[in-house]
């Protein structure tokens, strides 16, 4: 059985539940056994690098430290946002070594950083060339998909790699190997209003309310993404865009592991597909 | 026996105020080899080449130095005043006493003795200096101009009109270039084709210019004053003796459905097609990837219809050599392909264009006669945003460089935006306004104060369409400090001015440096704009870099004004500071021929009676060798040699300096 | 970096030097083009705009220095990377907006206008500090009793309960402690 290291982080637990149990669904049926990384601790998100350098570097170096002692060579971190701190943690402590010496200082945990980070795309795209494709009993017949990926699973220098930054494709064969269909739009690396969920709300909500007009507008049926917190901010807030008037209708809001999975005929509530706020057990309605 | 003249000048205060000349005078009377010393005021001056003069011819002396200023102020001076002297000019050299000791130095007596030391290497370079003859090469009084577009014409015509012969090659089936596809020329608005039409047709007619359209230049051999030019005809499969441009054939071919180059893929043309109703020649061609009788042997309608019998299928290209004794390159520009911004719509909104295609919308013998239509659907576009620097000064994707005349033709594209469409909005995002030619920067402000152009000072971060067909453009108004969305209808974008993607390979043919940008590079930045490194070869236009259409006929006329200068005389002087192999010891690494920047080393073949090859060596081509030495540093065998700069020279002049003591004071900082 | 482009480093401002140390940005380079604010999902709640900010820092001076670390503009950036992505001059604007953060924040000269900006991120890091990871509902207790805002979303928090998306619970890691010490160690160093 091949394994991977796994890094939950702090959404996965909670707001972002459905992506932990469709990942794990998923890597059950392929065989893959995730690892998770003892005694992780929070990447810091963005409140750590927006208020210390030190700390938002730390945090990190400290989850990749446990990784390596632990044996790990790699760790899979699906959540957009942590996977940004953590491999851009990797990244900088690549390109500027010197400070491997200062966070063992800080971390007292040593660290050679030798342990590579994976997004929950490049998870997902390497389980279907592996096969799992192959698995998909239940694929949706040609259900109209826009493709969103945020921020930071289109940006970041060495970050994100593999993919065209303003028009990425990496979510494609995955939907298309679900059956459905791509629909090409343009809001697909527009930002939901990220982390402002709590503290600018009205931000989100129209920041958010665009991207789903736009996806509208091109005809997509359903929204597949990629990260916990856009996920949030889309599904979550449809009933506020109404009511602040920018929005009518609702538009499911699927997690691409979420989408494989039903293809996959995994039953609906074990992905999680009953805990979204914008209804999307219809969606499951559609696999053959 | 040596017999040499020392001839050391004050040049009044400027090398006496340092340097003692009588004493450094009284030094070189005694060097070896020396039988007459002497200073002088002004060495330069009639007195002074008089005493130079007397001096050969009484003391009959075998070689002479001048100690004054540099030898490019006044070498050539001295040497003709040896000349008349009746003594080799390259027996004469100068030792610059002034730039290199007096006016760099301070201490008397250190001047003195570093300006004594120079005169004793020259002296010694001097005893060993050969007569040397100028070498001539004869000059064949043909200009090649590569290239058709304006800057092509006018060398081509001013070189014509100068009395000489041109060729002038253009890729394409008509002359005309880029300026032909334009609808207004700034800062006139003039009709693009109706000024251009004219010198097009004086091209073709002119008895001094041959046209070869439809050819691409092969290879090219040869040096300055001798080159040979093989040009390849391509085939047109028309005629040119009997088509009459009736446009029978066009108006029959069922092959139609190609998208015309001219007209930036804005209509469509048939197989056999003329670029435009004003070609020159006003004949059509046969595009072979298209032609039904070519690709599958069936049609022939053309053929048919044609009143003259002009088509011919069987055609074939052909190649040309022609003898050339100055090539001018005016291959002209393209556009940045700005498919690679990605948040613009990586190139696939219909509705957002280039410039050539808003050119085409405007021009009145375009796609839409001169009626502003969006490409999608042929509506009127009521608000129209143009996007200045897309691709220029972008240091991540793009090129670095400002593309100097899309500041001005998006102000004029905005003035006939509004001329054509009343009520329309022109929005025009730009960084900066670069508008600095005559009238130019008028030009734009009229743009805004008349035309109502709205000119907003920020660069556009995303373009999409919305599903209703409006093009949403975000940008920014820097100057009021925030983000500033226009939904359009149709944006144009000021995309970057780029050499052509083959000119690089042509440069490679001709031996031609190009920059970074793959601009042709010129000989020198300042002072020498229209020449390359490339002894005979021109440049003319925005292959050179990018500029506008003044400038381009400026830059012709100056390319066309070497040419002529370089054909005034039927044969070309040039000094004789050469190289020559030695074939006796020439191995034929060929590492000369490899290093040489000018491509003057050859292989030369030594042959017996019967004209079977003995050994093959190498051997310098007296025309273009420059004198830089590089081969003489790299042979192994030493058997390649610098004229007037031997290695035996070289370092006798080293060995002529007395060493210097450990612990000696030198003269400050230099 | 600062050799390649700085002609005389003694005239870089103090603050432009801090920011090309920490993130190799030579702002010297900006153009003031404003690709960034014309793609900044942001920019309309925004008092300052990227540009502005980045020619702030070019001058440098005392004036400039004020008025960038006290401006709500820092607090309303979303991280998401729009702007470097498009910089036609490849500088990293959203690496200077989180170096002037970090500033602002260790000099405690945070904008008046985003208390509830600084209230999430100050709860976020307490429950991370006191717990090693974080929970919905610690965060969201510690952020409603610093920012006041009892009221905003509290429709949904039944619904996500419901839905098992916020537990009753604070998420603690085994070794929280050890997280709570790196806290402290950032803290001492200046710029935690």
């Amino acid at each position: 059985m091949k394994s991977i290291g796994y890094y939950p982080g702090c959404a996965l637990a909670c707001s972002g539940i459905e992506l932990d149990l469709s990942i794990r669904e998923l890597s059950r049926l392929a065989e893959v056994e995730l690892c998770e990384v003892a005694d992780w601790n929070c990447c810091g998100a963005s409140s750590a690098h927006s208020t210390g350098h030190d700390l938002a570097v730390a945090l990190p170096y400290r989850v990749l430290a446990l990784a390596e002692a632990q044996g790990l060579t790699e760790v899979l971190a699906p959540c957009a946002s942590c996977f940004s701190r953590l491999k851009g943690t990797l990244v900088r402590l690549r390109r500027n070594p010197e400070m491997l010496e200062k966070m063992a200082g800080l971390t007292g945990r040593p660290c050679r950083n030798s342990v590579a980070v994976v997004n929950v795309l490049e998870y997902l795209n390497r389980l279907l060339k592996d096969g799992l494709a192959g698995k998909f009993t239940a694929p949706l017949k040609g259900v109209k998909v826009a493709a969103y990926y945020g921020c930071l699973l289109s940006r970041g220098e060495d970050i994100v790699e593999g993919d065209d930054a303003e028009n990425p494709t990496g979510m494609e064969a995955a939907i298309r190997a679900a059956g459905c269909e791509v629909v090409p739009w343009n809001f697909a690396t527009e930002c939901c209003g990220g982390a402002f969920s709590l503290a600018k709300p009205e931000a989100v909500v129209e920041l958010s309310a665009a991207i789903l007009g736009d996806a509208e507008q091109a005809g997509a049926q359903m929204i597949v993404t990629g990260c916990p917190m856009c996920h949030s901010n889309l599904d979550m807030r449809q009933r506020a865009m109404s009511a602040a008037g920018r929005r009518t209708g609702s538009m499911p809001i699927l997690y691409l592991s979420e989408l494989l999975g039903l293809a996959a005929g995994i039953a609906p509530k074990a992905i999680g597909l009953d805990r979204h706020f914008t209804d999307a057990m219809s969606v499951a309605g559609r696999s053959a | 026996m040596a017999r040499v003249g020392v001839f050391i000048c004050h040049c009044g205060e400027n090398i006496a105020r340092t340097v003692d000349v009588a004493a450094a005078a009284a030094a070189a009377a005694k060097f070896p080899g020396v039988v007459y010393s002497v200073d002088y005021k002004y060495m330069c001056s009639d007195p002074g080449q008089q005493l130079i003069r007397k001096a050969i011819a009484d003391h009959k002396l075998t070689g002479a130095v001048v100690a004054a200023c540099s030898p490019r102020m006044h070498e050539n001076t001295f040497r003709r005043a040896a000349a008349a002297a009746g003594m080799n000019p390259y027996l004469l050299e100068m030792a610059n006493v002034r730039e290199h000791c007096a006016w760099v130095h301070s201490d008397r007596a250190a001047a003195t003795a570093k300006a004594i030391d120079l005169i004793r290497v020259m002296v010694e370079k001097v005893k060993r200096n050969r007569s040397l003859k100028t070498i001539t090469v004869p000059v064949e009084p043909t200009a090649v101009v590569i290239g058709g577009g304006i800057a092509g014409i006018q060398a081509a015509l001013d070189i014509a009109a100068g009395g000489k012969q041109v060729v002038l090659i253009e890729k394409s089936p008509s002359l005309g270039g880029h300026m032909a596809r334009l609808s207004e020329t700034f800062p006139t608005l003039d009709c693009s084709q109706c000024i251009l039409t004219p010198r097009m047709v004086e091209a073709a007619n002119h008895p001094n210019i041959t046209l070869m359209t439809s050819s691409e230049v092969e290879s090219v051999g040869g040096f300055v004053g001798n080159f040979e030019v093989t040009v390849r005809r391509k085939a047109r499969y028309v005629d040119p003796a009997k088509c009459t441009g009736c446009g029978e054939c066009w108006s029959k071919c069922p092959s139609k459905n190609i998208p015309s180059e001219f007209d930036a893929g804005l209509s469509r043309r048939t197989a056999i097609y003329r670029a435009s109703p004003q070609a020159v020649p006003n004949q059509p061609v046969i595009d072979a990837q298209h032609c039904l009788m070519l690709t599958k042997g069936r049609c022939g309608v053309c053929a048919k219809v044609c009143p003259r019998g002009a088509i011919n299928f069987k055609d074939a290209d052909e190649l040309v050599k022609v003898k050339a004794g100055a090539i001018v390159l005016a291959t002209g520009f393209e556009l940045w392909d700005h498919s690679a911004y990605g948040e613009y719509g990586a190139g696939r909104i219909a509705d957002v264009i280039d410039g050539f295609a808003f050119e085409r919308l405007a021009s009145a013998s375009g796609p839409t006669a001169g009626e502003i239509r969006r490409p999608s659907d042929g509506a009127e576009p009521k608000t129209v945003v143009f996007v200045q620097c897309c691709g220029s000064r972008d240091e991540k994707v793009g090129v670095k460089y400002c593309s100097k005349i899309c500041c001005m033709y998006t102000a004029k594209h905005a003035m006939l935006y509004a001329h054509k469409v009343h009520g329309g909005r022109a929005v025009v995002f730009y960084m900066d306004i670069r508008s600095a030619g005559k009238g130019y920067d008028e030009f734009v402000r009229r743009a805004i104060e008349k035309d109502g152009a709205e000119y907003i000072r920020g660069r556009v971060s995303k373009i999409y369409r919305r599903a209703d067909g409006k093009i949403t453009v975000r940008g920014t108004d820097t100057l009021a400090g925030m983000p500033v969305t226009v939904e359009a209808d149709m944006v144009v974008l000021a995309d970057a001015v780029t050499p052509r993607a083959d000119a690089q390979k042509l440069a490679r043919m001709l031996g031609v440096a190009y920059d970074a940008d793959g601009f042709f590079s010129e000989a020198h930045p300042k002072l020498r704009p229209v020449e390359t490194a490339v002894a005979g070869v021109y440049l003319a236009g925005a292959c050179q870099a990018p500029k506008d259409i003044p400038e381009s006929v400026s830059q012709a006329s100056a390319a066309a004004a070497k040419v002529l200068g370089l054909f005034s005389k039927p044969k070309l002087e040039r000094e004789p500071i050469v190289s020559h192999v030695n074939r006796i010891t020439c191995a034929h690494c060929r590492a000369c021929i490899n290093a040489c920047p000018y491509k003057a080393i050859e292989d030369f073949n030594i042959l017996d009676r019967s004209g079977k090859v003995l050994r093959t060596v190498s051997n310098v081509n007296e025309g273009l060798c420059q004198g830089c030495g590089t081969c003489v540093s790299v042979c192994r065998s030493k058997s390649i040699d610098l004229d007037g700069f031997t290695d035996e020279q070289v370092y006798l002049q080293i060995a002529a300096l007395e060493p210097v003591e450990a612990g000696a004071k030198t003269e400050g900082s230099s | 970096m600062l050799g390649e482009n700085a002609v005389n480093v003694a005239q870089t401002p103090t603050l432009a030097r801090s920011i090309l140390e920490a993130t190799g940005v030579d702002v010297a380079r900006c153009y003031q083009c404003g690709k960034c604010t014309a793609g900044c999902p942001m920019a309309r709640f925004m008092d300052l705009m990227p540009h502005q900010i980045m020619r702030l820092v070019q001058i440098g001076n005392a004036a400039a220095e004020e008025k960038l670390l006290a401006c709500a503009a820092l607090w309303s950036c979303a991280g998401c990377l729009t702007c470097t992505q498009r910089c036609p001059k490849d500088l990293d604007p959203a690496a200077v907006m989180d170096v002037l953060r970090q500033i602002s924040y260790d000099r405690s000269k945070t904008s008046p206008e985003q208390k509830k900006v600084l209230a999430f991120h100050r709860a976020f890091l307490k429950t991370v500090e006191s717990d090693g990871r974080m929970s919905e509902f610690s965060l969201v207790r510690r952020y409603k009793m610093a920012s006041r805002d009892f009221m905003s979303d509290v429709a949904l928090a039944p619904a996500m309960f419901a839905r098992g998306k916020l537990k009753f619970a604070a998420h603690k890691s085994p070794g929280r402690k050890e997280v709570g010490k790196i806290f402290a160690a950032c803290r001492k160093r200046g710029g935690a």
